[in-house]
């Protein structure tokens, strides 16, 4: 029976494995076509910071929901998301997930209950509080996670959404996850140099509102946590904050080109603890993975990166018919 | 038709949509057990229970946010905010996230939240308290804009914001709560974007909505006397805004005053003054006049605050200016 068991844990460390390896492959491609001009805009990416979403999203039920910030496109590929959908958003064709209007920071995909990237630091906690009592208010026990950056929690709209998720969560009305995604750093403004209490979970103690911290970098780690929260705050109706240390490995965004706000020592520190790494590690120790199946996973991420590229680049421009569509919806 | 006030045509269609939609609620500060700033909410929590009629702390951003989020997830969240001037913690909500999301999730995604309060000025309430929002939230695409002047457009509006699919900012004003009027019986809705001929008239166009419209409509039955004949037009709608009729109207009489309570620069009659050169230029016989507020933070005193925004006189001087 235990055997059993640890196969159906190694298989599933091995999922976990190719997909953050190819949000890895996908999210560097990304920075490629930033730089050759075929993306415009902001970019930002995930890199190094992988096991997060990878653990949460694969804690909850297909018929759950979410809410990211900006940093959005691995929330968008660990649900399912079509990659050629993705990138063709990020190369502003006809294809993308939003027909070419929203871009990077607004990766949207409802079918698969992702409710949107949102640009404004902090702005979709609100939005996330209230979409959790919609889901109780009809009677499910859907959850709802959010996800957010370290810069967020000194936002007013950090405070505002925590105290109405605490208040509603009481009634057993308020469904909802709060993730931090603590990478370190808003922008170029560390942690302790932008919250007078850096324990970021700790902020949720103001608001009756259970928290923990979890190693960001290890996937079994954060999935561990994932799944014990997501089923407490499905069965309670109250929220629950995670605080997930983790740290990215590339700039802010693309036009942060010299990280001037932390050193290079500190940057191959966290190397060190690369998600991918460790659980490649993990994997290797218990005999689930070896080169070969290794080279044979990086080649694949690759042809499904390839593959989404040439779909982009391909693709066409939104036609000009579009500009005026989805402003309003039909009249009563 | 049957005679109501303002607020009860407000109060009454609320309670008609909630009992034929359960999906709407209600949220607000001190809409519950208070029973609501101005009483519109009165007796609501004991009807339709502390689920559908939410007591929020006094956290817009939060709560606007919410409710915003609530609609994204089909429930049809109408928000009272005590005045439009608390509105500002929440404008990041209503002007980055209910307006823009349709569009940036390329239609995915709908937001179709009701905000409605009292908006505007006149009551002594100084700076921070009076002043109007119309042509702020109306500059944004994906938000509609009404601000009815009488209890059956009030009704009529009300009912069409929230079986729309669209944000919209419902502007109210504290000095028409108590206004009565005769309503159309029925599920009547009024259509956004669709002004009204209020008085006919021949010598000159006079555009306003909210409570300019009533001092527009008094001092034109004053100018009657003087053989002025204005045309009255009711906005009611300011996104979309019905410039059709506007222009209809400037055609026939050939000149136009238009008067709002807020300032004057970057004001909605700015916008609608620009639009009537752009649509009737050849048509004008006098350069298009503008009543407004004066610009300045709304004073305290009564006699400063008589001096600061339109009355029945400066509008009789406008028509009379514009038909000289």
């Amino acid at each position: 029976m235990e055997r059993v068991e640890e196969r159906v844990a190694l298989e599933r460390m091995l999922d976990w494995y190719r997909r953050m390896v190819f949000v890895r492959r996908f999210e560097e491609q990304t920075e490629r076509s930033f730089r050759r001009g075929k993306i415009g805009g902001y970019l930002h990416v995930y890199i190094g910071q992988e096991a997060v979403a990878t653990g949460f999203l694969d804690a909850i039920r297909e018929d759950d929901i979410f809410f990211a910030s900006y940093r959005d496109h691995a929330h968008a590929l660990l649900r399912g998301t079509d990659p050629r959908a993705v990138m063709a958003e990020l190369y502003g064709k006809a294809t993308g997930v939003a027909k070419g209007k929203g871009g990077s920071m607004h990766l949207v995909d409802v079918p698969r209950g992702f409710y949107g990237g949102y640009g404004i630091v902090g702005g979709h906690l609100p939005l996330a509080v209230g979409a959790a009592y919609a889901l109780r208010y009809r009677g499910t026990d859907q959850v709802c996670l959010c996800f957010f950056g370290d810069g967020a929690v000194n936002s007013g709209a950090f405070h505002e959404a925590a105290n109405l998720a605490g208040l509603w969560g009481k009634e057993g009305m308020c469904p909802v996850v709060f993730v931090i995604e603590n990478n370190q750093y808003g922008m170029g403004t560390s942690v302790e140099r932008a919250s007078a209490v850096p324990d970021l979970a700790r902020r949720f103690d103001a608001y009756a509102i259970p928290n923990e911290r979890c190693d960001g970098m290890d996937v079994v780690a954060v999935h561990e946590v994932a799944q014990r929260v997501v089923e407490e705050v499905r069965r309670t109706g109250r929220p629950y904050a995670v605080e997930a240390v983790t740290y990215r490995f590339s700039g802010h965004g693309a036009a942060d080109l010299f990280q001037s706000y932390r050193t290079k020592e500190e940057v191959e520190r966290w190397r060190q603890r690369d998600p991918i790494l460790l659980l490649e590690q993990r994997l290797r120790e218990r005999g689930a993975l070896d080169d070969a199946m290794k080279a044979e996973i990086h080649a694949w991420a690759e042809e499904l990166v390839e593959d989404a590229v040439a779909f982009a680049e391909q693709s066409p421009e939104p036609p000009p018919e579009e500009l005026y569509t989805d402003v309003y919806g039909a009249d009563p | 038709m049957t005679e109501m006030t303002y607020r009860e045509a407000i109060r009454s269609t609320l309670i008609e949509e909630m009992d034929r939609n359960p999906a709407l609620v209600l949220l607000g500060e001190d809409i519950g057990v208070y029973g609501g700033t101005f009483r519109i909410t009165e007796g609501l929590l004991a009807r339709y229970g502390p689920r559908r009629v939410v007591d929020t702390p006094i956290s817009e951003l939060g709560f606007i946010g919410a409710a915003i989020g609530m609609a994204m997830l089909g429930l049809r969240p109408v928000v009272e905010v005590m005045t439009w001037n608390f509105s500002l913690p929440a404008a990041d909500q209503i002007l980055q996230n209910a307006a823009k999301v349709r569009y940036f999730s390329g239609g995915q995604v709908r937001a179709p939240v009701v905000i409605r309060g009292p908006n505007g000025a006149g009551v002594q309430l100084s700076a921070q308290h009076s002043q109007s929002f119309e042509s702020f939230y109306g500059h944004f695409p994906g938000l509609k804009v009404v601000a009815p002047a009488t209890p059956a457009d009030a009704r009529g509006l009300l009912r069409a914001a929230l079986r729309g699919e669209d944000p919209v900012i419902f502007l109210e004003h504290a000095a028409l709560y108590g206004i009565r009027g005769e309503v159309p019986n029925g599920d009547y809705t009024v259509p956004f974007g669709k002004a009204a001929v209020v008085r006919p008239g021949r010598h000159v166009t006079v555009v306003s909505y909210s409570r300019m419209l009533h001092l527009a409509l008094s001092a034109a039955e004053q100018l009657s006397r003087e053989g002025i004949e204005c045309e009255v037009i009711d906005l009611r709608s300011l996104r979309p805004l019905d410039m059709d009729t506007v222009a209809a109207s400037v055609r026939r009489t050939h000149r136009a005053v238009v008067v709002q309570e807020q300032w004057r620069l970057y004001g909605a009659a700015a916008e609608i003054s620009a639009q009537i050169y752009e649509r009737c230029f050849d048509d004008l016989d006098a350069p298009v006049e503008r009543v407004t507020g004066e610009d300045v933070p709304a004073p305290y005193a009564r006699n400063l605050e008589l001096l600061t925004f339109p009355n029945e006189q400066r509008i009789i001087e406008a028509v009379r200016r514009v038909t000289a």
